[in-house]
């Protein structure tokens, strides 16, 4: 599909005398498409801008000649016509026929994007402040994906990385060529769920499922962002979708298998402090220090700190508790699914000895005891 | 005296509008806060509500007044009737995001919870129907009957239209005794309706469970019966100025407006509950 | 017909003094300037938070304001803009001009116009103020979407109540103007004889009026949802968070005519002054503005295309969208058909009104692009929908209002604009509104999600010329500023009929307008 590249070309070409160049990436389109559905979106596109453009070269073709020819000052006097059916007609019934000219192959795409039946692979994906969980339904395998980029590079006390806010610590991966039905829903506010060259956007509404589908073309990694207002760290929960070889996804499913089976063993074993202490730092670092911060000081007014907290130095039941189950209304989730019971008491033991606090530690047997 | 000279009458400068606004700001202020149980907001609030209601008795006495004076042509009649019929459009409007919300939650998401992959994924066991307080509330609660208070209600407030218009009638034939008790009875069946619903509430919260916090249907049930309720009870206020102003005589059988304004409001109120009484009671 | 223009000596009272003359006033010429200044005032406000967002855009990484008060910064931009500056801004256009434009001696409702007015420094003031309260202000988006709207503190429900008392202005106020246009136009002025901005505004009036009420509902439903335990837009208790989208769009679609069908009004009455020729197909104009209020009510879920809906849903919204270009482009053709033939001056009021014409097409242009379902997939939700909805309102609204000023100035203030400050004005403002806004087109192709205070560094380039964009046109917002000062101070006198080509009533009164216009009916022929 041909693109307006002369006219990109001139856009950038003015737009670079008034600024300085950061970098001489200048995408002015829709990245190239990895799928067939990307694709045909990009064709769509590429089709209504070029009906808009020559619709706006006419028209403000005609509208400059006036302010050129018609001038005052060029000593043009008014001609006093105020009305004319037939142009009128003619300018309502055209522009009708071209917009159902557009339409058309619109119609088509809607149909098929809607089209989720008969997948190869069907994942269930969870948005949650602010990560996103896969779930390979037909496989048990569920992990979390969480955004990789140090806060260095965020807060500018370090170079940023090629892939900057793009880069998680677990992808999404999936097999090359075949259907790949998302689910989707989420655990406290609407998230969206976008990778841009395979085409996929679709809401995370919580409580319900939605449902998209994907076929990627070509072996890579493809990235995208949570598309929907999701509260303060919405612009750090990105995707990436790593597509493999049929064989190279099995190998790592198999992986993920055996490592499943490992961490189950950690629920029954009794830890020492320091070692619940090392991993609860991890832990508190991935999925809390979001809201209560790193230094356990919260954002005052709107997440408290934990630091000398009421709850994460008092008895450890209700400190369980609480952390199980979240707080009905408020930003605190429940992390009684998203983490496991070893991992819970980690952290549960983290915030009751990290900043000054001294409270006991925590063992995994304490939390499944309150479990239900 | 002001400029109606023209024939339009144009009212002089006045203070009750700033007075108006600065009653929202305490009262808005004063709500926030005590939803938030800082203390002070209640009283905030009470002095918004008071002030707002002083700014009515005097707006309302002094267009009254000038009514009364002779001020309003017809032209400002007009007026008036263009502008009551726009807010009634209003109103009608605001109850229809609420009914639009009782028919979505009917009609689109308690089928969808109970349906499909919400209900293997997330909501095992969720079978929807219609009562519902959704599939993740414990609340238990019975809805409520159709053919007890409501139906009494609908009798009531329907006969209160009919009471209201042979008021009318009597205005229009200048028969004062008629209007005036015509008027009387109007309130009373308003007020025996509200008394009636208020003991529905009650019931409602006591004996059946039904809170609003009972789901999509509490919460469509009360909002939609409230609203309506604090639209009944308004219109009873309006009806009971009416009242006075007809004992006063201030009516006169070609030019009275202000009764008319009330009428077409309790009309309004009326056929809004019968909707009520369809959508939210029976069906 | 100049006798209606002198005060008449039948008014017995001037206007009190000092500051009772503000909060107490029953005039329309008064409440619309106060209009006027209150939208001036809110666009400074609106404004300097979108210079921070484009601050901490400038480059990539966190600088200088956090996540969390970038949210507020973008919230508070967006209500700000539409609620505080646009509309208010067009209120004050109707009320200096329709009684002047019809021949009334002032509003239907004077009183109840001073407290339309009077209640938005209220809503604004608590708006603004809540960015103050323990937690910030609100950060969940101008849509205000639960269950994040759910989450927050304290002055989400401070905005709830502002909310609140905007709507009840702006109610109280279309309910004004429509009656006034309805009952006091003077005899002989038939409806399809008005002034078409006196159109645009009857349906505005009519909208607002549908819609505002609406919005009220969604966010009471929000109130009780925080605060009082129902369950209107949570699953749990079968709610559901998209119905909260359905109704808000309901009002929001068509608020965003209400942000325009104004605005086409002043086009069309300062197109044909400065073309010395009368506005091609009035008639087709009118129905025109009829057909987007109608369509206006029909295709609100294109605002969510990616929430899941069944496909003949998407369909139907998408066809009914796209159905919204063909009278927009009557319009769009009866302004250049104006405009031929015509006898064109570029008074700074015409430069606006021309700059309006081709840079709202493009706005409308990328509407129509995102009307497209499975285009708006990959769209919905970036900087293309930014560059979309700027397109529309700062070039589009704001351009007009622009344009209204310059146009109107004479009339209010009895002097003639600066030209040579409006033409400064003019050129450094269209420039740099593209080099803000065009840019951002790519960044949503390439994939730049809105909304977010940060963003991968393939972002980096056009982020940085949007900025700078940014920074002139705001600083070039003091040009307009020094222009309207100018204008009120002094400068040369203007006549009765301050343009040349300019037609109707409002040009028959002296300028400034007396206080008192048309106290006796003028007659319309
Ligand atoms: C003044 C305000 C205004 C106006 C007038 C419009 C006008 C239009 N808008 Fe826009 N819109 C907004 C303000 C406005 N919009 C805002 C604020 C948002 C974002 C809200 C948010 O999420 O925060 C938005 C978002 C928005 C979306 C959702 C995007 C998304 O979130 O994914 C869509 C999708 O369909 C859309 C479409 C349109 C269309 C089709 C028009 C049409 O009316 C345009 C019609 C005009 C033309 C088409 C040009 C002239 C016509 C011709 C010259 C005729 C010939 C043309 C052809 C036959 C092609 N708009
Ligand atoms: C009419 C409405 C309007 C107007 C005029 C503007 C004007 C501007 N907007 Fe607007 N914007 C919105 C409506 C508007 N915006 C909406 C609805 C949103 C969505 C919010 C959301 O996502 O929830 C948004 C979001 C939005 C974003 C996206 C934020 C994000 O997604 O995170 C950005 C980013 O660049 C931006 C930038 C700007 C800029 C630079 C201007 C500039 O044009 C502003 C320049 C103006 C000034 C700097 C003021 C100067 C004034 C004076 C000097 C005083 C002059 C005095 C007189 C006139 C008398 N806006
Ligand atoms: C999305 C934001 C968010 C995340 C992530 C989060 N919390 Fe919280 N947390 C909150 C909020 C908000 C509250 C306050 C709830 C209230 O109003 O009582 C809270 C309260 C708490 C409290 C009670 C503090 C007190 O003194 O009242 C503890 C303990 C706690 N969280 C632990 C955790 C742990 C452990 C994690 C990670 C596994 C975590 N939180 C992740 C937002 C969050
Ligand atoms: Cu999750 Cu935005
Ligand atoms: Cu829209």
């Amino acid at each position: 599909m041909p693109r307006p590249r002369a006219i990109g070309a001139f856009i950038a070409a003015w737009l670079s005398l008034s600024a300085p160049l950061v970098r001489a990436d200048w995408r002015l389109n829709l990245p190239a498409p990895k799928s067939e559905m990307a694709a045909r979106i990009y064709d769509i596109h590429t089709l209504i801008l070029l009906v808009c453009l020559a619709i706006f070269v006419v028209v403000f073709g005609a509208m400059f000649y006036a302010l050129f020819r018609h001038r005052k000052s060029a000593g043009h006097a008014a001609r006093h016509f105020h009305e004319n059916t037939s142009v009128e007609v003619i300018w309502t019934v055209i522009p009708f026929l071209i917009l159902i000219g557009m339409a058309w192959p619109a119609t088509k795409a809607v149909l098929d994007q809607k089209d989720t039946a008969n997948p190869d692979l069907t994942v269930k994906v969870t948005g949650y402040q602010w990560k996103w969980e896969y779930d390979y339904l037909q496989d048990g395998v569920k992990f979390m994906s969480v955004l990789a980029t140090p806060r260095e590079q965020i807060e500018n006390k370090a170079a940023k990385g090629k892939n900057y806010l793009l880069e998680v610590d677990e992808p999404l991966v999936v097999p090359v060529g075949k259907k790949v039905r998302i689910l989707l829903t989420s655990n406290d506010v609407i998230h969206a769920w976008w990778v841009q060259e395979l085409g996929v956007k679709q809401d995370a509404i919580p409580g319900f499922i939605r449902d998209t589908w994907f076929r990627a073309d070509e072996i890579g990694t493809y990235r995208g962002q949570c598309a929907e207002l999701c509260g303060k760290d919405h612009g750090f929960m990105p995707i990436v979708v790593e597509v493999k070889s049929e064989a190279d996804y099995q190998a790592w499913l198999a992986g993920r298998k055996a490592r499943l089976a490992l961490a189950a063993a950690d629920a029954d074993k009794v830890f020492g402090v320091d070692e619940l202490k090392a991993r609860g730092e991890k832990i508190y670092a991935a999925n809390c220090a979001a809201c209560h911060q790193a230094d356990g000081k919260g954002l005052p007014g709107v997440f408290p700190g934990l630091a000398g907290s009421r709850v994460a130095t008092g008895p450890a039941a209700a400190h369980i508790d609480l952390v199980l189950r979240g707080k009905d209304g408020t930003a605190m989730a429940a992390y009684k699914d998203q983490l496991n019971d070893a991992d819970l008491a980690a952290v549960l033991t983290y915030e009751r000895t990290a900043w000054g606090n001294a409270a006991d530690a925590v063992q995994p047997a304490h939390v499944k005891a309150r479990r239900d | 005296m002001s400029t109606h000279t023209g024939g339009y009458y144009l009212p002089e400068p006045s203070h009750w509008p700033i007075v108006g606004s600065l009653a929202m700001l305490c009262g808005a202020l004063g709500a926030t806060l005590l939803i938030h149980g800082v203390t002070g907001g209640g009283w905030l609030l009470t002095a918004g509500g008071g002030a707002l209601a002083v700014m009515l008795f005097g707006w309302f006495g002094r267009v009254i007044h000038e009514s009364q004076s002779g001020y309003h042509n017809r032209q400002v009649d007009i007026s008036f009737r263009w502008g009551m019929g726009w807010f009634i459009f209003s109103e009608v409007m605001f109850f229809a995001a609420f009914f639009g919300a009782l028919f979505y939650g009917r009609a689109i998401a308690v089928p969808d919870l109970a349906g499909g992959d919400e209900a293997r994924l997330l909501w095992p066991g969720y079978t929807g129907g219609w009562p519902t307080a959704g599939p993740g509330l414990e609340a238990a609660f019975t809805p409520m009957a159709p053919w007890g208070i409501p139906a009494l209600n609908t009798l009531l407030l329907l006969s209160s239209g009919v009471t209201v218009t042979w008021a009318h009638w009597g205005l229009k034939r200048g028969r004062r005794g008629q209007l005036n008790l015509g008027l009387a009875l109007t309130v009373a069946l308003g007020l025996a309706f509200l008394g009636f619903q208020s003991y529905e509430y009650l019931h409602a919260y006591r004996d059946l469970g039904l809170t609003l916090g009972a789901g999509i249907y509490g919460a469509t049930f009360f909002m939609l019966t409230g609203f309506h309720g604090l639209h009944v009870t308004i219109g009873s206020l309006m009806l009971m100025v009416i009242l006075g102003r007809g004992l006063a005589g201030h009516f006169r059988p070609e030019r009275h407006f202000a009764f008319e304004a009330v009428s077409w409001y309790w009309h309004f109120v009326d056929v809004v509950w019968l909707l009520l009484f369809f959508f939210v009671y029976w069906l | 017909m100049d006798a209606h223009a002198t005060p008449a000596a039948s008014v017995r009272h001037g206007p009190p003094t000092g500051p009772m003359r503000w909060l107490t006033t029953t005039n329309h010429k008064d409440i619309g300037t106060l209009y006027l200044w209150f939208a001036a005032t809110m666009f400074l406000i609106g404004g300097l938070m979108a210079m921070l967002i484009r601050a901490e855009l400038f480059q990539p990484g966190l600088q200088i304001v956090q996540p969390e008060l970038f949210n507020q910064l973008t919230t508070l931009h967006g209500l700000i803009m539409i609620f505080g500056v646009i509309m208010p801004a067009f209120t004050g256009f109707a009320n200096w001009q329709v009684p002047l434009m019809i021949g009334a001696p002032d509003m239907a409702f004077p009183r109840m116009n001073n407290w339309s007015f009077w209640l938005l420094p209220v809503a604004g003031g608590l708006l603004v103020g809540s960015m103050l309260l323990p937690g910030g202000g609100v950060a969940g988006g101008w849509t205000m979407y639960p269950p994040l709207f759910l989450q927050g503190g304290i002055s989400y429900d401070l905005t709830i109540f502002a909310i609140h008392i905007m709507g009840a202005s702006s109610i109280m106020g279309a309910i004004n103007i429509a009656t006034t246009i309805l009952n006091m136009r003077a005899p002989g002025m038939t409806l399809m004889r008005m002034p078409l901005f006196v159109w645009t505004w009857l349906i505005t009036a009519y909208l607002l009026i549908a819609v505002m009420p609406v919005l009220a509902g969604a966010v009471t439903m929000l109130l009780t949802d925080r605060n009082f335990g129902t369950h209107f837009f949570s699953a749990a208790g079968g709610g559901d968070p998209v119905m909260f989208q359905h109704i808000f769009w309901f009002f929001g679609h068509p608020e965003v005519y209400i942000l325009i069908l104004p605005a086409f009004g002043i086009i069309s009455t300062v197109i044909p002054t400065f073309s010395r020729k009368p506005l091609f197909g009035y008639a087709s104009m009118v129905y025109a503005t009829a057909s987007i209020a109608i369509l206006s009510f029909m295709v609100w879920a294109h605002h969510m295309f990616t929430v899941g809906m069944p496909a003949a849903a998407q369909l139907f919204f998408m066809y009914a969208t796209l159905l919204i270009a063909v009278p927009t482009g009557v319009k769009v053709f009866n302004w250049v058909a104006t405009m031929w033939q015509g006898s064109i001056s570029f008074e700074t009021a015409m430069l606006f009104a021309i700059a309006f014409v081709c840079l709202f097409t493009i706005g409308g242009f990328s509407g129509l692009v995102l009307a497209m379902a499975p285009v708006d997939i990959q769209l919905h939700d970036t900087y293309y929908v930014v560059a979309h909805f700027h397109y529309v309102l700062v070039t589009g609204a704001l351009f007009s209002i622009f344009a209204g000023i310059y146009y109107w100035l004479p009339k209010w203030t009895g002097h003639r604009v600066d030209e040579t400050w409006g033409r400064w004005h003019f050129w450094l403002s269209a420039i740099s509104v593209n080099l803000l806004f065009f840019p951002m087109h790519f960044l949503g192709l390439a994939g730049m999600p809105r909304r977010i205070p940060d963003y991968a560094l393939q972002f980096a380039d056009f982020n940085r010329i949007a900025s700078i964009g940014g920074f002139v046109f705001g600083a070039s917002q003091i040009l307009l500023l020094i222009v309207i000062l100018k204008c009120i101070r002094g400068g040369e006198k203007a006549p009765a009929r301050a343009w040349e080509g300019a037609e109707g009533l409002e040009w028959t009164v002296a300028s400034p307008a007396p206080y008192h216009t048309f106290v006796q009916p003028p007659e319309v022929k």
